[in-house]
């Protein structure tokens, strides 16, 4: 990090205070725009705040016809989705992290490559995923997949419904695809920060390669991984697009992991314009605002845990 | 005392388990491209077939069955040129608003990094860069879209500015704190102003760092959707005026995509999908462009 | 390299033949042909950049793990050669403990499981032996009383010195036969050096001890025996005293009346 030379005394040009002043201006006006978001969310959802209190959240109802708006429903399918992305995308975005790091060096060539393409995963717009999701995954988890789990796992209340492949499950190997580069870089960037003498020592005591990296590695870049899962997590939740597509649009209470439903993020997109009634637009503002408050909390403690871990307040995503 | 050779099932049982541990790393490797590979194949492969010169002059076609189709009726084919026209438009809108002050902000972490605001305002802007977008959107739908009770393209772009901002400010700041503080500090001792020095001297050697990122953020804005949803709406044809709906690629990947079962649709929507992508190709190729030749031309220097 | 006289006949615990080492396209190592004696200290000495701590990371195979790092000749710990296409590096490294410059213990481990790490490697689980090692180790290391009655604290969490001594604990656990030092007690302040002088002195009792220094009194003080690189090649070995007092060298004695460092 440079640091800036320190103005000499003497009379600054008047320059120097004018740039400073615009500079200055531009950067207060991100923390303006910060700001504005939640005072403009609250003030747009105050007539549902009004309305439904407490009850916003912890209701099940969501019925336009007769203006009753509570979104449980869809802070589950947040929920389920999301957590189905981390567990399918925690073990694969780390495997790739491991790989690019741990292996670096056999064949340079080969992990510049692999690096470059999983981040070419990220650069997809994720309405395109969203597409294919719809034309080309959906039908696969209606008439392989989903059957399948049905058949020998439907004995649980998880996989008890009728498999039409538009459901949370499909939405969430959607999010799975969208997280892995997030977590992989960053638990990449984190994993090269482990000092190597680490590496060193645990191999000098007769290591295999992946004791190494199981004993020594991954336990000192805990916190640093954790942070990245977060931040996973956080990608997840915010996630809009590519969740509409598959998600099945149902407002009721999900029963298992392959009903339809919605999650916020879909939900906002998609009741969108439907009825042009002053409340379900202060309820659709303030499914937001929820997602505004997740959004804040998730981000500063992924934040807080990458940044102590990679000394550093830049990263990648 | 052990042999150097390997013995004893304890041993051969580490082995094999180092080996398998290697293997399901590499499956991670393979899993985790797979997708990418899939669906840059059928959009390329369900896309193509769209690709017409006429794709790009007209406007999408109204949904069609398959007999209607068959029967080559004109109102069952189409294109993108609303969605080209209002992506334009909207994201030059959010272009011209987010780069200059991106650019100010990026300035200002970098060459006064000490202060209080630049440290709050560094982090609040890494917070914003991974902001769910259709916060955003709703965002600009409260400020812009209520009062002037119309989708417009101008919300739209709004939405879009907010989104590339923290992109171009980070961008800005780390091409700028790259340039050496010598540099600085040779320029300063010859007299010359800070202001000058940071215009002439620190920008113009972290340029392609800059232009960098101004290709990333226009990127990121191309193919966003859901703050459009909200803000910008969508109409079947060229933009009508900065206060009225305004058409979007991506919307017209969502809309036609999810429209319902008209094959003419389905394919209208891969189309736009493939033309997305291959526009992001041409960024994200400039941008590997810049960063490969002229950056090293900074660290070469000094 | 004719042989010291008090070694001939002796049976070398390791011996190099023609050991070259070096990244990519460079060689470090030009060649080297060494007997190291058992239950002695051997010190190896040298200008910075002669390829001593190549030397010594050759023969516990750490050095191949760098990336383009290559090897060649023939390393042979009592007769076998370690380098051999069918001998298994982690077996190889099991008998050979390793001392760093700056003490590495593992932060996230309590000092008690720092010091069985390599123990629980090859699967010990047995409470009894564990702890048994635990104390025979940190007595070894001269450690035991300072820390037995805080083994469950974070091995980070004691001084440098006493981290060194953890990394020597951790080392002895595993029961080696050769203790490779890498100027061990460079990162440390006088008083933490002389104990691990002292330590060394008793340790060679039971382990064979290759020391990298390039502190010419340290060698002079600690080791039995003492080898001089330059430049990648092995310019003269012999016992310490001899070597220090009548180098038959001319390069050693300039490096040793400090002509040059």
């Amino acid at each position: 990090m440079t640091a800036s030379p320190k103005e000499k005394g003497g009379p600054r040009s008047r320059g120097d205070l004018v740039l400073k002043a615009v500079v200055g201006a531009a950067a207060l006006g991100v923390i303006a725009i910060l700001v504005g978001l939640g005072v403009e969310l609250t003030s747009g959802s105050w007539l549902s705040l009004k309305t439904f209190g407490l009850g916003f959240i912890t209701g099940s109802t969501w019925d336009p016809y007769h203006d009753i708006f509570n979104v449980f429903p869809f802070i589950l399918g947040t929920l389920i989705t999301s957590a189905l992305a981390l567990l399918l995308g925690l073990p694969i975005g780390l495997g790739v992290a491991i790989f690019l790091s741990e292996r670096a060096g056999r064949t340079r060539g080969l992990v510049t490559a692999l690096g470059s393409l999983v981040e070419l995963l990220a650069a997809v717009p994720s309405v395109i995923y969203g597409l294919w999701g719809l034309l080309v995954l959906v039908p696969v988890m209606r008439e392989y997949v989903e059957p399948t789990l049905k058949t020998y796992l439907g004995f649980t209340q998880l996989f008890n419904a009728a498999p039409f492949g538009l459901d949370l499950l499909t939405a969430g190997v959607v999010l799975t695809i969208m997280i892995i580069p997030t977590i992989s870089a960053v638990s990449r960037d984190v994993l090269n920060a482990v000092p190597n003498s680490q590496r060193e020592a645990m191999y000098s005591l007769g290591a295999t390669d992946w004791e190494v990296t199981r004993k020594a590695v991954l336990p000192y870049a805990r916190s640093g991984i954790f942070g990245a899962t977060i931040l996973g997590l956080g990608r997840a939740v915010g996630e809009t697009m590519a969740v509409t597509f598959v998600v099945g649009n149902a407002t009721a209470l999900p029963t298992s992991i392959i009903s339809p439903g919605y999650t916020l993020t879909s939900l906002i997109v998609n009741q969108f314009g439907t009825t042009t009634d002053p409340l379900s637009d202060a309820a659709l503002v303030e499914v937001g605002l929820v997602l505004f408050m997740l959004a804040l909390v998730i981000n500063f403690f992924a934040r807080l845990l990458v940044w102590r871990m990679t000394r550093s307040t830049r990263f990648r995503v | 005392m052990t042999s150097i050779y390997q013995k004893g099932r304890r041993q051969e049982w580490r082995r094999v388990f180092d080996r398998i541990m290697k293997g399901l790393v590499i499956l991670a490797v393979v899993i985790a491209v797979i997708p990418l590979v899939l669906v840059v194949w059928d959009v390329v492969s369900q896309g193509l077939p769209a690709i017409t010169l006429n794709f790009f002059t007209h406007n999408p076609p109204s949904p069609c069955s398959s007999s209607q189709i068959a029967s080559g009726s004109a109102m069952c084919w189409g294109g993108i040129l609303n969605g080209i026209e209002g992506s334009l438009l909207m994201v030059g809108m959010a272009t011209l608003i987010a780069v200059p002050v991106g650019i100010g902000a990026g300035i200002y972490f970098s060459e006064w990094p000490e202060s209080r605001l630049s440290f709050i305002s560094s982090f609040t802007n890494d917070v914003l860069a991974e902001f769910p977008t259709i916060t955003i959107g709703l965002f600009i739908f409260v400020l812009i879209v209520e009062t002037t009770r119309t989708f417009s393209a101008v919300a739209g772009a709004a939405s879009l500015a907010i989104i590339m901002l923290p992109i171009v400010a980070r961008t800005t700041e780390e091409s700028l704190k790259l340039v050496p503080t010598t540099l600085r500090e040779a320029s300063m001792a010859l007299g010359i102003p800070r202001w000058k020095t940071i215009f002439r001297i620190v920008i113009s050697t972290g340029r392609s760092g800059l232009a960098t990122g101004i290709l990333l953020a226009i990127a990121r804005a191309a193919g966003e959707t859901a703050p459009l949803v909200v803000t910008a709406g969508y109409l079947n044809f060229p933009p009508s005026g900065l206060f009225q709906p305004t058409a979007s690629i991506p919307y017209i990947i969502y809309n036609f995509g999810t429209g319902g079962d008209y094959s003419n649709w389905t394919t209208t929507a891969w189309g736009a999908a493939l033309s997305l992508v291959v526009f992001m190709l041409i960024l994200n190729l400039s941008v590997k462009f810049f960063i490969g030749r002229r950056f090293a031309g900074v660290r070469a220097e000094i | 390299m004719p042989e010291p006289t008090s070694l001939m006949g002796v049976q070398p615990k390791f011996e190099t033949k023609g050991l070259k080492a070096g990244f990519r396209s460079t060689w470090v190592l030009k060649g080297i042909d060494l007997k190291i004696p058992p239950n002695r200290v051997t010190a190896v000495m040298g200008p910075s950049g002669c390829g001593k701590t190549t030397f010594v990371r050759c023969l516990n195979r750490l050095h191949e793990l760098t990336p383009g790092a290559t090897v060649e000749g023939e390393a042979l710990l009592d007769g076998e050669n370690i380098y051999d296409r069918n001998a298994d590096p982690v077996a190889v490294r099991r008998r050979i403990g390793m001392v760093f410059q700056k003490p590495n213990p593992f932060p996230t481990m309590s000092i008690y499981h720092n010091v069985v790490a390599g123990l629980t490697l090859n699967g010990e689980r047995d409470k009894k032996k564990l702890d048994h090692a635990v104390e025979q180790s940190l007595r070894g290391a001269y450690l035991w009383d300072e820390v037995k009655d805080k083994l469950s604290n974070s091995g980070a969490s004691l001084s440098g010195g006493q981290q060194q001594r953890l990394c020597i604990a951790r080392a002895l656990a595993v029961e080696p036969e050769v203790l490779l030092m890498d100027e061990p007690c460079s990162a440390l302040d006088p008083t933490a050096t002389a104990k691990i002088e002292e330590l060394i002195a008793q340790l060679k009792r039971d382990y064979t001890i290759i020391i990298v220094t390039h502190n010419l009194q340290q060698a002079s003080r600690v080791s039995d025996y003492t080898a001089f690189f330059y430049l990648g090649k092995l310019v003269e070995f012999d016992e310490t005293a001899t070597l220090f007092e009548n180098p038959k060298e001319e390069l050693t004695e300039r490096y040793i009346t400090g002509k040059f460092g």
